[in-house]
């Protein structure tokens, strides 16, 4: 090889590299192995992980273990379709053309919104373009954003608006939910738009026709970032006004996959259509009358308008927007309606069963839909651990994300957990912890 | 040769610019829209806003382009034309006439002295066309 490229040795050809970092001894690695011994180790690293097939998942923020219908799997692993990418060349691939079109055309039915981009990495990163995007429309710089957003993605959304120098503030809470007089307050001419999740991070419905008329009163975007199977239960974001609605697609039919690939909705009025931050596919006909699929409007992407692109994502999570349109195609209408339905029924019969265990408080007082936080007689961190003996993931400990919060147990209940399951949850809770020492007072 | 019309000012960013009392009316030229080729969309999003002169007050989109829009004079933006919202080939079509884009209420007539006229521009626009 050194031949080939004209070096003489290696050491000439890592000249260039100052010695001072280069490493003087071989790499510490062990000794190889064959492709099968390999895979072998590689395996029994893999099960020391302790996943949602092997426990019963009560674990939820953000992240949630729904009905992942073989279909999916089947119609994403076609090689036609196989890619992480967004289509490059992209008018040779109509059919992945075609099927991003659809999953925009599903993602403005389930959110209630005239236009939807090709999808955005993650609920974090769609926020956070929502920031850029408001400012661009309304000329005003800053962005309000409600306490009870996922702390993950207010983090997101302050690493983007950071580096485009827009102010991020957040709105206090009553009752667990955004505080309509707080937000009031806070509004006036120079804020950009108003983002509340929905149902929020602690899984409360929020009063969104309420948010979502003062912030418009005070001409600001309102910005709603939502459960998409909550939409089987809940009136989607158009219907109360939503400016630009976001979502996270895992739900979809993605695995938890320890964190990703997830997938970002992104929605607005069609009147934004120009200031959409990514790709867009759009339908038209050929010369010959036949129907085709086109990346419209790219003269918004940064590869034509540089410096003044509507966003710098050049790309979609394609694989991941494929499964959320088999999903949602696979479940329609009445099957995302009938998830919603049980979602909330186990997760209200679950909170009733933990409600009665001494110690144990639902530490909502507002209508919750899959999700809610309890307010636990022990650190939640200890029964997250001890769960785990017991086939259980039993929530996510709110003291992760802050201390205050360590006596809160986040627990997510989706269509998956079996009446069985619901009532072993309960039991551990009440044969380890009833009547153990009381919680100090606090909470959300 | 485009269309250069020797009662109008211009810019050296191909805007052109009529003044009547203290209201310059200001499009883009027939060179520029040429050279864009089909114009598909424009948005001034200065609106009632105060402007100062080569300031990006709006968007010129073409189908293989976007172009800013640059203020000729300094002032107040009091009027967009409405029409190009659903008809943006007016652009192409009468750029000095139904194609006008904004209206700015001029705040310091003197700064029309720099503008260039008809002679100048059309130099402008012959060393240009020689790239």
């Amino acid at each position: 090889m050194l031949e080939r490229i004209g070096a003489r040795s290696a050491e000439e050809l890592f000249e260039s590299i100052p010695a001072a970092i280069r490493l003087d001894r071989p790499l510490d690695l062990p000794e190889p192995v064959s492709e099968f011994e390999l895979l072998a180790r590689l395996k029994e690293i893999a099960r020391r992980n302790a996943g949602g097939e092997r426990l019963a998942c009560f674990a939820g923020a953000g992240a949630y273990d729904h009905a992942g219908p073989a279909i999916v799997d089947t119609v994403v692993s076609r090689p036609e379709f196989y890619t992480a990418y967004t289509p490059y060349q992209a008018e040779v691939s109509q059919g992945t053309l075609q099927s991003i079109y659809e999953f925009q055309s599903l993602v403005c039915r389930l959110l209630g919104m005239g236009v939807a981009n090709a999808s955005m990495y993650d609920l974090g990163s769609a926020l956070a373009e929502t920031a850029h995007m408001a400012r661009n429309i309304t000329r005003r710089r800053r962005v309000l954003v409600s306490s009870s957003v996922h702390p993950a993605h207010l983090e997101v959304l302050r690493t983007y608006a950071h580096g485009l120098d827009i102010p991020v503030e957040t709105v206090g809470l009553r009752d667990g939910v955004t505080d309509p007089e707080l937000l009031r307050a806070a509004l006036d001419d120079t804020v950009a738009a108003v983002a509340v999740q929905h149902p929020n991070f602690f899984g409360s419905i929020e009063p969104m026709p309420e948010l979502s008329g003062i912030t418009r009163a005070a001409g600001a975007m309102f910005v709603a970032a939502v459960d998409p199977v909550s939409l089987g239960a809940l009136v989607p974001p158009g219907d109360y006004g939503a400016d630009i609605a976001v979502a996270e697609g895992q739900a979809l039919g993605l695995p938890l996959s320890f964190g990703g690939p997830y997938l970002g909705l992104l929605a607005a009025k069609k009147e934004h259509i120009r200031h959409l931050p990514g790709r867009l596919v759009g339908r038209t006909t050929d010369v010959e009358d036949r129907t085709g699929y086109v990346l419209a409007l790219q003269t918004r992407e940064q590869h034509i308008r540089r410096e003044r692109a509507s966003s710098n994502i050049c790309t979609n999570q394609a694989l991941m927007a494929l499964a959320a349109a088999v999903w949602l195609a696979w479940f329609g209408r009445t099957g995302v309606r009938e998830l919603a339905r049980q979602c909330l029924s186990r997760a209200r019969y679950l909170a009733d069963r933990i409600a009665d265990i001494p110690g144990f408080t639902i530490a909502n007082t507002r209508p919750f839909f899959k999700e809610f936080a309890v307010l636990t007689p022990v650190p939640a961190a200890d029964i997250v651990k001890q769960g785990l003996d017991h086939g259980l993931l039993a929530g996510v400990d709110l003291g992760r994300f802050n201390p205050e919060w360590r006596h809160l147990l986040l627990v997510a209940v989706t269509e998956n957990r079996s009446r069985d399951q619901l009532d072993r949850y309960a039991e551990f809770l009440r044969r380890e912890y009833a009547g153990a020492r009381t919680a100090p007072s606090g909470g959300n | 040769m485009p269309n250069i019309p020797a009662d109008l000012k211009y810019t050296k960013t191909h805007e052109w610019v009529r003044v009547e009392g203290d209201v310059a009316t200001s499009g883009i030229t027939d060179f520029a829209q040429q050279e864009l080729s089909d114009i598909v969309y424009v948005e001034v999003t200065t609106l009632n806003a105060t402007v100062k002169c080569e300031d990006p007050i709006g968007t010129i989109e073409a189908v293989k382009a976007v172009t800013d829009y640059y203020a000729a004079v300094s002032g107040e933006v009091i009027e967009a034309n409405e029409s190009l919202k659903d008809e943006a080939q007016k652009c192409n079509q009468d750029p000095y006439g139904k194609g006008w884009i904004v209206k700015i209420r001029l705040s310091d007539p003197s700064e029309l002295d720099g503008l260039l006229d008809a002679a100048a521009y059309t130099d402008l626009v012959a060393r240009s066309e020689h790239h």
